[in-house]
């Protein structure tokens, strides 16, 4: 009986690490929220998308990060895939199993937003923005990530 | 650093801004044949786009600019397409795709190829669909608008700002274009290494 338990248990847990993860909807509101958000001490946002050949490649560089991070920061994934892709980005999610929070943007009106995210932005992704969430320090990169550049930006915005 | 910053100061310049007169190009068309932008000399402008065969945006733009072409180019301002991406890096845009992709649907304009990837360079693209609107003044092609179609990628239906079209309409009735420049996400232009 308690073998069985123990089995069914680690069946559950197991899910909820690897399989538990899907994306939300979201419109600019929820990503301004992020944007804003001061509950840890640095946001990571990145602009991605499954068909984004030099996005996919970056993204184990940022659930690195979520696998040794201690909380005191927050990786939010923001993909740009349409959002009537949404259960191919989730078969996406699962199959590299992405455990950072992923929304799927569904505005667009680009230029009714890009500017508010960074005015430097052309629209090119992939795109990461790092923020000091206590001091408003702010770095953004509009190109592939390269390895390591990713710890740089954070101990950049804490300086 | 510094050699850093310069070459990036010196990149910024090295591609058009809204004003500046496109110099004469000369690309390979799905048909074979050579097309030069100086074949426009004799119309109002021409609707230049950097496109391709793969990208989810270029796909869902693909009606609307056979539609941009149809509407515009018998007012003067026909579409010319490029597509540069390098096709070792997506085999999807390779000639004889752009060649299918072109007969598939039946292309009315010219779908150029930029194996150099130096028009793109010099106009600047970055993403597709993305568009350089041109007019012709006394035979010098000069920048006009950079940017978007429209303000609704994913349906067309929904969009409420036609960029393009109302640069063109405005440029027809002999008025200044109200937006000139917009920003676009799309996929970035596959560039060789």
């Amino acid at each position: 009986m308690m073998p069985r338990f123990v089995l069914m248990l680690t069946m559950v847990l197991g899910c909820t690490n690897l399989c538990g993860q899907t994306a939300e909807v979201v419109k600019f509101e929820r990503l301004e929220t992020a944007l804003k958000s001061k509950t840890s001490e640095v946001q990571i946002i990145n602009f991605w998308a499954t068909w984004c050949g030099p996005c996919v490649q970056e993204l184990p560089f940022f659930q690195s990060l979520q696998d040794k991070h201690d909380g005191s920061l927050k990786i939010t994934l923001v993909s740009l895939d349409f959002a009537d892709k949404i259960s191919a980005v989730n078969s996406f999610i699962r199959e590299k199993k992405l455990s950072p929070e992923v929304i799927i943007l569904d505005e667009p009106d680009y230029n009714s937003w890009i500017d508010r995210v960074d005015s430097r932005w052309t629209g090119a992704i992939p795109a990461t923005l790092v923020i000091n969430t206590a001091t408003g320090n702010r770095k953004f990169v509009e190109r592939p990530l390269k390895e390591g550049e990713l710890e740089q930006l954070i101990l950049d915005v804490k300086n | 650093m510094l050699i850093g910053i310069t070459a990036l100061f010196a990149g910024k310049a090295s591609y058009y801004e809204l004003g500046e007169t496109v110099k004469n190009f000369t690309l390979k068309n799905v048909d074979g044949k050579m097309v030069s932008l100086s074949d426009y000399k004799d119309k109002a402008g021409v609707i230049v786009i950097f496109d391709c065969n793969t990208c989810p945006f270029s796909k869902a733009y693909n009606d609307r600019i056979i539609s941009l072409n149809n509407h515009y180019a018998s007012k003067g301002y026909p579409v010319v397409a490029i597509n540069a991406n390098n096709p070792e890096q997506s085999p999807g845009d390779s000639f004889s795709e752009m060649v299918s992709l072109a007969k598939g649907k039946n292309y009315n304009f010219p779908y150029l190829v930029d194996e150099t990837q130096d028009v793109a360079k010099s106009f600047g693209a970055t993403n597709t669909p993305h568009v350089f609107v041109l007019q012709n003044e006394a035979q010098n092609f000069k920048v006009v608008y950079i940017g978007t179609i429209d303000n609704n990628s994913r349906n067309a239906s929904a969009a409420t700002k036609k960029y393009v079209e109302d640069a063109v309409d405005a440029l027809i009735a002999n008025k200044s274009v109200p937006l000139s420049k917009t920003k676009a996400i799309g996929c970035g232009i596959k560039w060789k290494e």
